[in-house]
């Protein structure tokens, strides 16, 4: 299956996933309107950021496990994988983060007084690719099928 | 605090009802132009580092920023331009020479401009590229005065080394430390994919580029960085760089700074000291001695690869020329003076040289005369922008052409001319380790890649048009040009006459 992966050596650390995956994710069409409410669109995906010369940085979302602990764990069934992609019924989720404590990767991010959000694969919303692998602006994100 | 005599040459202009403070600008700007003020919740920018690259503005995902000259000037003046009074005030601060980098952005005419292409009409046919076979494959090297056959028809005729070129371009000298090896590995793989050449500039070979040597031509300079017998065999061909058309008559100054530990090592040199090229070979003084090194390095490759001779483009090419036909090298390689550079005095770039155009009609018009035009063969770069530009010197008398800028362009170059600061925010001449991997050369040999081919089906476009099926046809075809407001002189240089005669 498909998946989203970082190649570390490419990232830039500019941040730009974060922004067009809250973007794709706000139901808005346009970026600036999504980002001039008060109330601002989450991110699925985070960028890891050691600054410097010799500097890392990486993005991490959600792995879509063969065996993941958030859907094991959600206590509402909320969280569901259907066919390898794990997402989350919003009307289900409590808000309770068991899932997000349980996560070995930190890629479920709590929406303060709403339902967790993660990542989808942008399945619901997207063009066949997720939006932070389609406006990477040096393909360190790629959508591909790995061993 | 001391007078600021220099205003910001540029202003960074932020639409504020645009820009939703991703802060992507003030991550990527190398110059430190944008910050974050978290007290009052605003993106600003100083533009008095702002060298006008447009990363900044090329990767805003809202279209916030863009950069504009900047409106306060100087009381105007006929005599003394802006640019004129700064440069002044610069060197009164400082008291050193001015450094540029890229081609010169001075207003000298552009000859290609001034040249128009033939076509058919009526009396002889065009041709359809995408219908007929059209040739762009050229052979570079020392060609044969007659061929002998045996009786099966097999050549007997010993040939030389030569190059062979999928397309009439390939991608010039620049050397491993005034551009980053992401750069460099783009250019070696685009090369190998399209069946051409790139070249090392007078760097050294980097280990992990052995492997693209087929596609290389490996360069021998006055520093003779990172030369040595396994680096000569490496390359497909050997460049002997006498001169550059940026800075003619003067070498090359790589900043410490810029010798990191792998620089060191393909250098051969020690880190952090900085790699001066002398102006001259020390061991070339005549055109015999230039015999030697010519015949030194075909020795070391048991004359298995044809050796270029690299000059800038100055008064007496014509007679150089002829002078290095005669020296044995296979491939004569002419530098116009609007080439680009990592790094060069302002006053030599922009005042040292003579046009491409003209050197190369002269240079090929000089060799014709004294019978031995088949003996080298002409490439020439510096300023090659597009691809009606090759045909023109194609029909001027060259084989085929370098390109250079116009391949930092594809990598993302936007021409800032500031590549001697060494924080090129497309991560091309730079080997600051978080710019340097800006440059995917996944993404980056491919656009390389797409641009060569993209000429090359306009070359054959071209071409058809003429009537002309393979480009070795076109080769000092001059009655394929016509000038448009030249001058007699200058038609005469260029051999070509004026549209409508």
């Amino acid at each position: 299956m498909k998946r989203v992966y970082v190649n570390e050596e490419w990232c830039l650390g500019c941040h730009l996933c974060e922004y067009y995956c809250a973007f794709q994710n706000s139901g808005e069409s346009d970026m600036v309107k999504a980002f001039g409410r008060d109330e601002k669109p989450v991110s699925r995906i985070r960028v890891e950021d050691v600054d410097g010369e010799d500097g890392i940085h990486f993005a991490v979302s959600c792995r879509h496990c063969d065996d993941p602990q958030c859907v094991k764990g959600c206590i509402t069934g909320a969280l569901s994988i259907k066919d390898g992609v794990i997402s989350v019924n919003e009307d289900k989720c409590i808000g309770c983060c068991t899932c997000v404590l349980s996560c070995p990767y930190g890629a479920i991010v709590i929406d303060e007084g709403k339902a967790i959000k993660k990542c989808d694969l942008c399945v619901k919303n997207g063009n066949g690719e997720p939006a932070c692998v389609a406006n990477c602006p040096n393909r360190a994100i790629v959508f591909e099928e790995r061993g | 605090m001391p007078i600021n005599y220099i205003y910001p040459k540029y202003d960074v202009v932020r639409d504020s009802t645009r820009c939703i403070k991703c802060g992507a600008c003030m991550r990527q700007c190398a110059n430190e132009v944008h910050s974050y003020d978290d007290e009052l919740d605003v993106m600003k920018s100083d533009s008095m580092d702002c060298v006008d690259c447009q990363r900044c503005v090329s990767i805003c995902p809202t279209r916030a920023l863009k950069i504009i000259p900047a409106e306060n000037r100087l009381r105007p003046n006929g005599s003394w331009s802006q640019d004129d009074i700064y440069e002044i005030y610069r060197q009164a601060e400082g008291g050193g020479v001015l450094l540029s980098s890229m081609g010169t952005p001075k207003n000298y005419p552009i000859y290609w401009d001034k040249m128009l292409i033939n076509a058919s009409q009526v009396t002889n046919p065009s041709i359809d590229p995408l219908r007929e076979p059209m040739e762009t494959r050229v052979f570079l090297g020392k060609k044969p005065g007659k061929l002998e056959f045996d009786r099966k028809g097999k050549i007997t005729t010993k040939l030389g080394p030569h190059l062979e070129l999928n397309v009439p371009i390939m991608f010039s000298a620049m050397s491993y430390g005034s551009i980053s090896k992401n750069a460099h590995e783009s250019l070696a793989r685009a090369a190998e994919e399209l069946g051409t050449y790139y070249n090392t500039g007078e760097g050294g070979l980097h280990k992990d580029f052995y492997k693209y040597g087929k596609n290389t031509i490996v360069q021998v300079a006055s520093g003779r960085f990172g030369v040595h017998e396994e680096y000569l065999n490496a390359g497909s061909a050997i460049e002997i760089k006498m001169g550059q058309g940026a800075k003619p008559g003067i070498g090359g100054h790589l900043p410490g700074a810029k010798i990191r530990e792998e620089v060191s090592r393909t250098r051969m040199i020690p880190m952090g000291a900085d790699a001066i090229s002398p102006a001259p070979h020390h061991d070339i003084y005549s055109i015999e001695d230039l015999r030697q090194l010519v015949f030194s390095l075909k020795e070391a490759t048991n004359y298995t690869k044809p050796v270029i001779v690299k000059i800038a483009a100055v008064h007496n090419v014509a007679a150089i020329a002829s002078g290095i036909a005669r020296s044995g090298a296979d491939i004569i390689a002419i530098d116009g003076f609007r080439g680009g550079t990592g790094a060069a005095p302002t006053r030599t770039r922009d005042n040292v040289g003579i046009p491409i155009e003209l050197a190369l009609a002269s240079v090929d018009q000089r060799l014709r005369d004294e019978g031995i035009r088949n003996d080298v063969s002409i490439v020439v770069g510096g300023s090659i922008r597009n691809s009606a530009d090759i045909v023109k010197a194609v029909a001027l008398g060259a084989d085929a052409v370098y390109i250079a800028s116009a391949a930092l362009m594809a990598l993302g170059c936007h021409q800032c001319h500031s590549c001697h600061l060494g924080k090129c925010n497309w991560g091309i001449a730079t080997q600051r380790p978080d710019l340097v991997k800006r440059l995917n050369p996944e993404v980056g040999y491919k656009r390389l890649v797409n641009l060569v081919n993209a000429w090359n089906y306009e070359i054959k476009e071209i071409l058809g048009g003429m009537g002309i099926n393979s480009i070795e046809a076109l080769k000092g075809n001059r009655l394929m040009l016509r000038g448009v407001g030249l001058a007699d002189k200058e038609l005469e240089i260029l051999g070509i006459k004026h549209a409508g005669e």
